[in-house]
């Protein structure tokens, strides 16, 4: 079976999520290698074997982390002339889309980005992708060289299938993009306690009608009562109450969670674009007509001060 | 400093967008506008321009007739001139065909500084400044929230995943702006008026040096099989507060185990 190059989205080699989702859609296509860029690789090799990766290539340089984006061009270049694999696999996100896109024009490959599946056709991968705000479903295939497709999370549950993975230190020769653009200084958001938004079963948001950056307490409380993420509509981003990385819609994360919670968002195209494809949605909203209730698997027309305590309340009564 | 910005005419996004047969973006079903995501795009050119009595503005768009409807709009906010590059066999473009249409057209009128909008408001790809940075063979300084040119250097901040970073290209280069970079001006009536005097070149295939199968639909590298509209939600249940509202949720919460 053919290889299928899967590049490994870490935190100074602690992997996140969606590697292991896209390491279970690589398995579909062929057999994973894991891309391993940066420090690190050594506690990541377990958890890459546990979810089916055959191989870890490591590219450990100072470049990686010194330069933005064209490094993993670099490598993933190089290591697809290497392996000629079937399919190459990236995160869908700034630093992934670029790469793609970069690795895909040197390859003289067809690229797509966002999918939300990708399965096995009879003319190579078969991909998934949401369009329109997500009110629209296409289906697409690369027609021609390596398939270069950029997966969204939460595309597929991670399912483990253990393998002992060989793992090779490789080479690769940077170019002059590779030092075009220098990372002056990086500054890791602060993760706090709650599950991060991409990767969370339940999101519950707060917008404008939270009226304050005080009251994201109480979005806050349902958030943990439900064990969930925090999102927030760019009105209340912007009004500064919450920050961007919460941000949940067309220009902020897109989120496909199990159960998604809006309180005081009306439901604008951009906000739906980010949050429509989820499984469960409810609201509060004290609008009737707020277009968030065309969405709603279940809706409270109130203010979300009172019926988001009450909730609270209830939940921790149910519970004990 | 010559700058170019590439602006894309897009359908109305709060408009209902729909696919034609052949799995292209139905440009008859809606209007279309000046994606809002370039607005920021071209507001920082305009930004730029203010602090730099050299600087000279381009607006560039690649799309059919109607799409010089964009560069009105971008003329009407600002700048001097503007290049519609339209060709038939364009149509059906990926985004490497619409790359090298753009990146060739934007060697022919020569540049320091190419801005971009994040991604377009249909396609949101996202890719196009990566790929024309890659064609040209200049930094690609994306995905800015914030930037400041100082001695042909640009210095900005991109929020990427997980961590912000401060990142820095030399010009001649490649600069995408997100829509936190700064509110997009109104085009104010006067600016309107003047946009009507400003020269708007276009340009086809021929000009550029580029062969029709090259790009359009015939040099797409990738082909959509089929686009179909999301069944809609089925209608949920909604319920008037009174004084149970919270309790009847939860009620539903744990209908589907959430609680
Ligand atoms: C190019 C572009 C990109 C964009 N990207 C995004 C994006 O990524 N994400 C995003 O969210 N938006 C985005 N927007 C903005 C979007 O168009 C809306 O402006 C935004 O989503 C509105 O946020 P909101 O629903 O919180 O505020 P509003 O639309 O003002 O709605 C507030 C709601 O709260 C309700 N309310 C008020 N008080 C209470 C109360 N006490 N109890 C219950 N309900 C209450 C009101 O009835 C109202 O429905 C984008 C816009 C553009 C042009
Ligand atoms: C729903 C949908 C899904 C698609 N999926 C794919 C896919 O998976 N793979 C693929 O190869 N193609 C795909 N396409 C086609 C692709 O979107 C177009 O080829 C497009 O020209 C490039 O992508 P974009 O609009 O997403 O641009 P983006 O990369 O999102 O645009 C970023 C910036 O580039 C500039 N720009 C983009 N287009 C133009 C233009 N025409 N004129 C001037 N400036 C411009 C603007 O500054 C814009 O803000 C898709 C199109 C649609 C409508």
């Amino acid at each position: 079976m053919a290889e299928i190059l899967v590049l490994v989205d870490h935190v100074d080699g602690a992997v996140r999520k969606p590697t292991l989702e896209l390491l279970t859609l690589a398995r579909r296509l062929g057999e994973p290698s894991a891309v391993f860029l940066g420090p690190g690789a050594d506690s990541a090799t377990e958890v890459l074997g546990r979810y089916g990766a055959r191989k870890v290539y490591v590219v450990d340089a100072p470049e990686v982390d010194e330069y933005l984006v064209t490094p993993a061009v670099d490598t993933l270049t190089q290591l697809a002339e290497r392996t000629g694999p079937a399919a190459i696999l990236l995160p869908s996100g700034p630093d992934g889309k670029e790469i793609a896109a970069r690795v895909a024009l040197r390859l003289g490959s067809g690229l797509i980005t966002d999918a939300v599946d990708v399965t096995a056709g009879p003319e190579g991968p078969v991909t998934e992708q949401s369009a329109f705000a997500a009110t629209y479903q296409v289906t697409a295939h690369v027609t021609q060289g390596v398939p270069v497709i950029t997966v969204k999370p939460n595309a597929a549950a991670p399912e483990a299938a253990p393998a002992d993975p060989v793992v090779e230190k490789q080479d690769v020769t940077f170019g002059p993009a590779s030092h075009a653009v220098r990372v002056l200084s990086r500054t890791p958001r602060e993760r706090g306690d709650r599950p991060e938004l991409t990767e969370a079963d339940v999101v519950v948001s707060g917008g404008r009608g939270v009226n304050g950056a005080e009251n994201f307490a109480l979005i806050e409380r349902v958030a943990d009562a439900l064990g969930a993420a925090v999102g927030a509509s760019r009105a209340a981003v912007d009004a500064g109450w919450y920050p961007h990385s919460h941000q949940v819609g067309q220009t902020g994360t897109q989120v496909s969670p199990q159960l998604y919670l809006a309180a005081g968002i009306s439901g604008a195209i951009q906000h739906r674009a980010g949050m429509q494809t989820s499984k469960t949605i409810v609201a509060v909203n004290k609008d009737a007509d707020a277009p968030i209730f065309e969405l709603a698997d279940h809706g409270v027309v109130g203010d979300l001060f009172a019926v988001l305590p009450q909730l609270v309340d209830e939940i921790e009564r149910r519970r004990s | 400093m010559k700058i170019v910005v590439c602006v894309k005419h897009v359908p109305d996004a709060t408009a209902d967008r729909t696919f034609s047969e052949d799995g292209t973006t139905d440009r008859e079903a809606v209007d279309s506008l000046l994606s809002e995501l370039d607005e920021y795009a071209v507001e920082q050119a305009l930004r730029l321009s203010e602090s730099d009595a050299d600087a000279e503005i381009s607006f560039l768009t690649v799309g059919p007739d109607d799409a010089r409807d964009a560069l009105r709009k971008a003329l009407a906010m600002g700048g001097d001139a503007a290049i519609h590059v339209s060709d038939e066999d364009i149509e059906g473009s990926d985004a490497f065909g619409t790359s090298l249409v753009l990146a060739k057209a934007i060697e022919r009128h020569g540049f320091d500084l190419v801005l971009c909008g994040m991604a377009s408001t249909d396609g949101s790809m996202g890719v196009l400044p990566a790929l024309l940075a890659e064609r040209l063979g200049v930094p690609a300084v994306t995905h800015l929230e914030e930037l400041a040119i100082e001695d042909r250097t640009v210095t900005g901040r991109r929020e990427g995943e997980g961590a912000t970073v401060r990142i820095q290209g030399a010009l001649p280069a490649v600069v995408s702006v997100t829509d936190r970079s700064g509110d997009a001006r109104y085009p104010s009536f006067k600016g309107i008026m003047a946009a009507k005097k400003k020269p708007v070149e276009t340009l086809g295939l021929s000009d550029l040096g580029i062969e029709a199968a090259q790009v359009g639909r015939a040099g797409a590298r990738s082909a959509v099989d089929t686009a179909t509209r999301r069944p809609p939600r089925a209608k949920g249940e909604i319920v008037a507060d009174e004084g149970t509202g919270g309790i009847g949720l939860a009620a539903f919460l744990t209908t589907k185990k959430f609680i």
